[in-house]
Formats: C-alpha cells, sequence, structure tokens
C-alpha cells in the first residue's frame, strides 16, 4: 500500500534559520579595524654611548602638547585647526627660507633626483595629555604630509596618491618622506 | 449568480513559506561572511578617538590588541576606575606586555611574524602617561609596528 509521500512541513525552517542567524549575529563583530599606523623606533642599545644624532635646529620643528592639552608649536602656541598649515609649511619650505628645514638631493629609484627635505617633526608630550588630543594632533600631522603627498601626485601622475600603483607610491612616500618622531619621554614621573 | 459567487469562496490562497528558509539562510550566510568572531570580553570601555586620516588593519589575523581603558562599571567594584590595561581577557600591568607580545608572537607564523601590528584600543580620555608606558614596552620588545586604533570622524567633528 503505498501511500502518497506526504510533503514535510518546512514552515519550521525558517524559524530555525532565523535562530541560528540571531545567534550568529550575536557572537560576531563588524567593526572594522580602523587606526593610524605607526612605526615606533627601535630601543636605542644600551652598550652604545649616547651619541645623540645632532638635528640642525632649522630641520627640526617641535610640537609639544602638555598637561592641559594645550599646543605649542614652531615657538609659537596655537589651536589645533592651525597646525596643519604650520606643519606643511615647515616641511615644504617653497621659498627656502633660511630657518625652515634644508633640502638635500636624493636619487630616487625610477623618478629621478628630487629635493628631499630634512624636516622632522618631533612630538612631544606630557604624562598628563589627553589620548585624545594626542590622536588629534597626530592626525592633523599625517594630514599635513598626506596633502604635500597628493599634492605631488597630482602633480606628476595626475592621480592622487591613493589611487597611484604600489610602485608610483614608493615613488611618493621616498620624496616626501612621513618624519614625525614621537620622543622618548623625558619626564616620566612614574614611581619605580 | 454562480460567476459572483465563486469570487468569495476560497479566500487568499495560502503564501507559501517553503523559499523563506532559504532567504534566511542567504542572510545568514552574508553574515557569516562579513563578520567575524568576537574573540574578547571587553572588560574595559573603550571610546576610541575620532581621527580623519585613518587606514584600515590590512591583516587582522596578524593584529595583537592592547585595550585600554576604565573597567566595565561590574569590574569596577574590584579594580576601580582608574585606568587599565586589558590583555586577552584579564587585567593586566605593564610589565605583561612583554610575555603577551612574546605568546601573541608564538601563534603567528614565522613569515608572519614580521608584519605583527599591536593594535592599541585606547578611550579618549586616557591620559598619556600610560600610553607612553606601553610604547615603550613595545619599542624594548621590538614590537614597532603599531597602530591607534581610532574611529572615523564623523561630519562636523574635528
Amino acid at each position: 500500500m503505498a501511500r502518497p509521500a506526504q510533503q514535510l512541513p518546512s514552515a519550521s525552517l525558517a524559524d530555525i534559520a532565523f535562530m541560528v542567524l540571531i545567534f550568529f549575529l550575536l557572537v560576531s563583530t563588524m567593526d572594522q579595524d580602523l587606526g593610524l599606523q605607526r612605526r615606533l623606533p627601535p630601543m636605542p642599545d644600551p652598550n652604545q654611548k649616547t651619541d645623540d644624532v645632532q638635528i640642525k635646529r632649522r630641520n627640526i620643528m617641535v610640537v609639544k602638547i602638555n598637561d592641559a592639552d594645550r599646543l605649542f608649536a614652531g615657538g609659537a602656541l596655537m589651536d589645533i585647526s592651525m597646525l596643519k598649515d604650520k606643519a606643511k609649511e615647515f616641511l615644504l619650505n617653497q621659498a627656502d627660507d633660511e630657518s625652515l628645514p634644508e633640502k638635500e638631493e636624493k636619487t630616487i629609484e625610477g623618478f629621478g633626483s628630487y629635493q628631499v627635505s630634512k624636516g622632522v617633526i618631533s612630538l612631544q608630550n606630557t604624562r598628563g595629555t589627553s589620548y585624545n588630543a594626542y590622536l588629534r594632533v597626530q592626525n592633523e600631522l599625517v594630514k599635513a604630509v598626506n596633502e604635500i603627498r597628493d599634492q605631488f601626485s597630482i602633480a606628476n601622475f595626475g592621480k592622487v596618491y591613493a589611487s597611484l600603483d604600489e610602485d608610483k607610491q614608493r615613488i611618493v612616500r621616498d620624496v616626501i618622506p612621513q618624519n614625525i618622531s614621537e620622543a622618548d619621554p623625558k619626564d616620566t614621573g612614574r614611581k619605580k | 449568480m454562480a460567476k459572483f459567487s465563486r469570487k468569495g469562496k476560497g479566500g487568499v490562497p495560502e503564501l507559501s513559506t517553503a523559499s523563506l528558509a532559504d532567504i534566511v539562510f542567504m542572510i545568514l550566510l552574508f553574515f557569516m561572511v562579513t563578520t567575524s568572531m568576537r574573540q574578547t570580553d571587553r572588560m574595559v570601555s573603550v571610546k576610541t578617538p575620532a581621527a580623519s586620516e585613518i587606514a584600515k588593519l590590512e591583516r587582522k589575523d596578524l593584529a595583537a590588541f592592547i585595550y585600554v581603558g576604565t573597567p566595565m562599571p561590574n569590574y569596577q567594584s574590584q579594580f576601580g576606575t582608574d585606568s587599565r590595561i586589558q590583555l586577552n581577557d584579564s587585567f593586566k600591568t605593564i610589565e605583561d606586555i612583554r610575555d603577551f607580545i612574546a605568546a601573541e608572537r608564538e601563534t603567528k607564523s614565522e613569515v608572519d611574524r614580521q608584519f605583527m601590528t599591536v593594535s592599541i584600543k585606547a578611550d579618549e580620555n586616557v591620559r598619556m602617561g600610560i600610553i607612553t608606558d606601553i610604547k615603550q614596552e613595545l619599542r624594548r620588545t621590538s614590537a614597532l609596528k603599531i597602530m591607534y586604533a581610532a574611529r572615523k570622524a564623523g561630519p562636523g567633528e574635528n
């Protein structure tokens, strides 16, 4: 007596699938990891004599943030909104000002010689600086470098830095280095 | 008359729910592909500062995370409200970072070790003292590739 096969009820299948879906929604994260990428300087060898690499005064721009998150850059108190332009002026030194960084003739592979700025931005902070202020300053400095890179890329390759291919990006990176130094802490008021 | 009476009978035919399951499965698959599993329980509250020049962390599997912030309310009775460091699933001190980095390095394959990035996820109200200590410790263990986790600045911010 072969009865016609009864169709399996599939209405509850959707409910089961929904339950699995909700489980996955709960245990997974969607947040992308975004942030400012940096490279720390290697720790100096303790056996090595501390002969500080003397950088000429004109080649260094000191950016300081104090406990009250006040900003001091290039010899003057300033608001964070002006920092980017100050940094760009410092790094570009278009008028070859005596007080702004020197340039060094460098041969860039695949591009030719270029006057690369020797400017270094030195970022200093105290232990009481808030992380928010610190990151905002970092952000402004990175933005200054990125804008200079974009300018250079458009002038030479006709595209912004981000849409260049890898090889050209390397050229731009060599021409405009991101010299932001996070100085060693000086006043480590740390109880040990 | 028969023409009209037929209309009222039978009602609306039942909607087939057979394909509903397929649709839900499709959504499920989408979520499984786009998301990643939560690996650590956050024990500190972190609201990362906003920034505009942010880049994406390329290899998430090669990242180690250091969380810094005030403990969550349910841990505050035990650990206070001062900023603490969380590594993996517990509160740690600066001295533990060295072992943590060494352990993280072990989990990565030999070739990928040099690309390991340490992502510092710190709350925006954290003081720089603790971050500086972390940075110094990372330099000592020569984990030099770091990333300050930040969120994309919304309009009107920054």
